[in-house]
């Protein structure tokens, strides 16, 4: 079953095609890879299913319901969680915190709740305390709970990152660039996790530079070039696509 | 030096005996301070300290906006404005309206909660020096009307102000005259002491409930990175609306306070200097902490005082004669002050532990 389903999404900033025509299908529990060169057009698409940007036509259905012109907080509350490509992480806050505002969108304690200190806050702020430590636990940073998000290493930041967004109990986990600026000892164990939370029952839409990464991770890829899909199969054959060699290598064929 | 004061505080707050023969210590010193102030250095030091506890309340609201959700308010001092005026309206003869406080009360707070969300509103995109000029503007708006709504019909009675507003009374007695009770005259600014402690404790009770809670937390991360706190499933337009709103109402809960102690308003206690004076409290304090900004607001409304009253008379026993006004050297320490406090304290006197752990361990790291 189609999980998230894209269809002939546009998106244009001015006189900029910047995404043309492109219609992909996440199905549920797959790994999905979005690849392609710079400025292709991949965190465009990334903004428009997350509801940052809205697309100039086109649809954007999850769970098989439209989630068009939702807002980023609606996108994430429907199932939607996101990384960034340039960590951003609440930097001034603990670890702990970082996680503790993800469950924000599953959890429901008002101000009265809290100025009161009424008992099922109390109750709710102790599972969110509990659930966040697990996830910390899940990524494997659970000895830095009480550092500054800023203060981790940046492998960790990006583990923070990702317990921070199943904090939201997503259905897809989106993740942009989650290995750059990792080694490869790191990039492993990021592989490791990434199909862990699939096991865990958590789709993944993976854009990434580390094509190594991809081809060993992903069920599918999609390769996006000026906007446009030029290639989606599974792994081994978009390797060998002559137009996706085209669109990384440039120039014409022989 | 600081260690040891670290472990001293860290030995008292982990024996739970020690810490509650502390709050009953705090609590007794409380109690005596307007009757040792009074016997003392007289009267008017309680008058002082009523209202360093009205502006104490009034630095915890504005906290909320900018000290939790990160947003520059400007004209926070508008909803000070907007809680006395309702109590003014109310409880005055502008309109013959005199009724009891715990009827004021809630509406003035909810009259300023809605001018909160008013300003709030518009400005949701604003961030920073944007946001800064349009609460700016937003004061002076309330203050130009509040000082020309005395005509066509009149409201406000212009830049008079409005006269004879009634004080707090329980039960029929006039809180702000001096009642007997066991055998201990209390005067009027004695009660209000108690009453505003009271109030002020409450407050900060709250605050710090809410700074703990989910509220809280989305309030720090709307503060960190808006963006990414949209993406944690936070609808950043109402948890920002709700920080207007509630910071308003500390403040209109105070403005009411003040209206009712000083029996007179005028738009000219409202003006953008005041505005200022309340973020200088939050920022020297500390800001985002609550006990930091209850330290800014204590002691930039009693230090001032102080100044005030000894300026002169020093003045007079070194030199033989006053040479400089003791309002201009006011400002000028003042500004000073800031200055220094910024250089050496950048984060405030106290900042949150949060503050703080961040710059340990960034000298850490170093």
């Amino acid at each position: 079953m189609a999980l998230l389903n894209l269809r002939e999404i546009n998106k244009k900033f001015g006189g900029i095609h910047a995404l043309n025509n492109v219609s992909l299908t996440i199905g549920a529990g797959e790994i999905y890879g979005l690849i392609g060169p710079n400025g292709a057009g991949k965190t465009t698409l990334f903004n428009v299913i997350t509801g940052v940007y809205l697309p100039s036509s086109g649809d954007v259905e999850f769970n098989g319901r439209s989630i068009i012109g939702r807002k980023p907080y609606q996108v994430a509350m429907t199932g939607i969680a996101r990384t960034f490509q340039n960590i951003r992480l609440f930097q001034n806050m603990t670890v702990l915190d970082n996680v503790m505002i993800g469950t924000h969108a599953k959890t429901s304690a008002g101000p009265f709740g809290a100025i009161f200190n009424t008992k099922s806050t109390r109750s709710e702020e102790r599972l969110i305390r509990s659930q966040s430590r697990d996830w910390l636990d899940y990524v494997g940073i659970s000895s830095q709970t009480d550092y500054l998000a800023k203060n981790l290493s940046y492998g960790d930041q990006r583990r923070l990152e990702i317990a921070r967004a199943l904090a939201t109990r997503p259905k897809l986990l989106a993740l942009d660039e989650p290995a750059a600026g990792m080694n490869a000892t790191e990039t492993d164990e990021l592989k490791l996790l990434i199909q862990r939370i699939r096991t865990d029952g958590v789709s993944i839409l993976l854009i990434e530079h580390d094509v190594k990464l991809i081809m060993n991770l992903c069920d599918r890829v999609a390769v996006l070039d000026y906007g446009q899909k030029i290639a989606e199969d599974i792994p081994s054959l978009v390797r060998q696509d002559p137009k996706v060699i085209q669109a990384y290598l440039g120039g014409d064929l022989p | 030096m600081r260690l040891i004061a670290q472990r001293l505080v860290k030995k008292i707050t982990s024996n739970k005996r020690a810490l509650l023969l502390g709050y009953v210590l705090l609590f007794v010193a409380l109690a005596v301070l307007p009757f040792l102030l009074s016997n003392t250095v007289g009267r008017t030091w309680v008058r002082i300290l009523d209202f360093a506890l009205i502006y104490a309340m009034l630095a915890l609201g504005l906290n909320i906006v900018v000290g939790f959700a990160g947003l520059l308010d400007l004209g926070y001092i508008a909803f000070y404005a907007v809680g006395a005026y309702t109590w003014a309206l109310l409880a005055s003869p502008q309109f013959g309206l005199h009724l009891p406080f715990w009827v004021i009360l809630p509406i003035g707070a909810g009259v300023a909660a809605l001018f909160g969300v008013l300003l709030g509103a518009p400005t949701l995109r604003l961030r920073g020096d944007y946001l800064a000029i349009v609460t700016l503007g937003f004061g002076e708006i309330i203050r130009i009307f509040l000082n020309n709504l005395d005509h066509p019909v009149n409201v406000t009675n212009g830049p008079i102000g409005i006269n004879k507003i009634d004080p707090i009374s329980i039960g029929g007695a006039d809180l702000t005259r001096t009642h007997e009770w066991l055998g201990i005259s209390f005067s009027g600014v004695h009660i209000y002491y108690y009453l505003l402690l009271a109030l002020l404790i409450f407050t900060i009770v709250m605050c710090v409930r809410l700074e703990n809670s989910r509220i809280g937390r989305a309030w720090l991360a709307i503060r960190e990175d808006e963006l990414a706190a949209q993406a944690m499933g936070i609808n950043t337009r109402n948890i920002k609306l709700l920080a207007f709103a509630l910071g308003a109402t500390f403040g209109g809960v105070a403005g009411g306070l003040f209206a009712s102690l000083q029996g007179f308003v005028s738009p000219e206690s409202f003006g953008l200097l005041e505005s200022i004076m309340v973020l200088c409290m939050v920022v020297l304090g500390g800001m985002g902490h609550v006990y930091g900004v209850l330290l800014g607001a204590l002691l930039l409304s009693v230090l001032p005082e102080i100044l005030r009253s000894t300026a002169s008379p020093i003045q007079q026993a070194v030199f033989g004669d006053v040479y400089i006004d003791p309002e201009a050297l006011r400002m000028l320490l003042f500004g000073l002050a800031l200055i220094v406090v910024m250089l050496v304290r950048p984060a405030g006197l106290w900042p949150a532990p949060r503050r703080r752990a961040m710059l340990d361990q960034d000298v850490g790291r170093d």
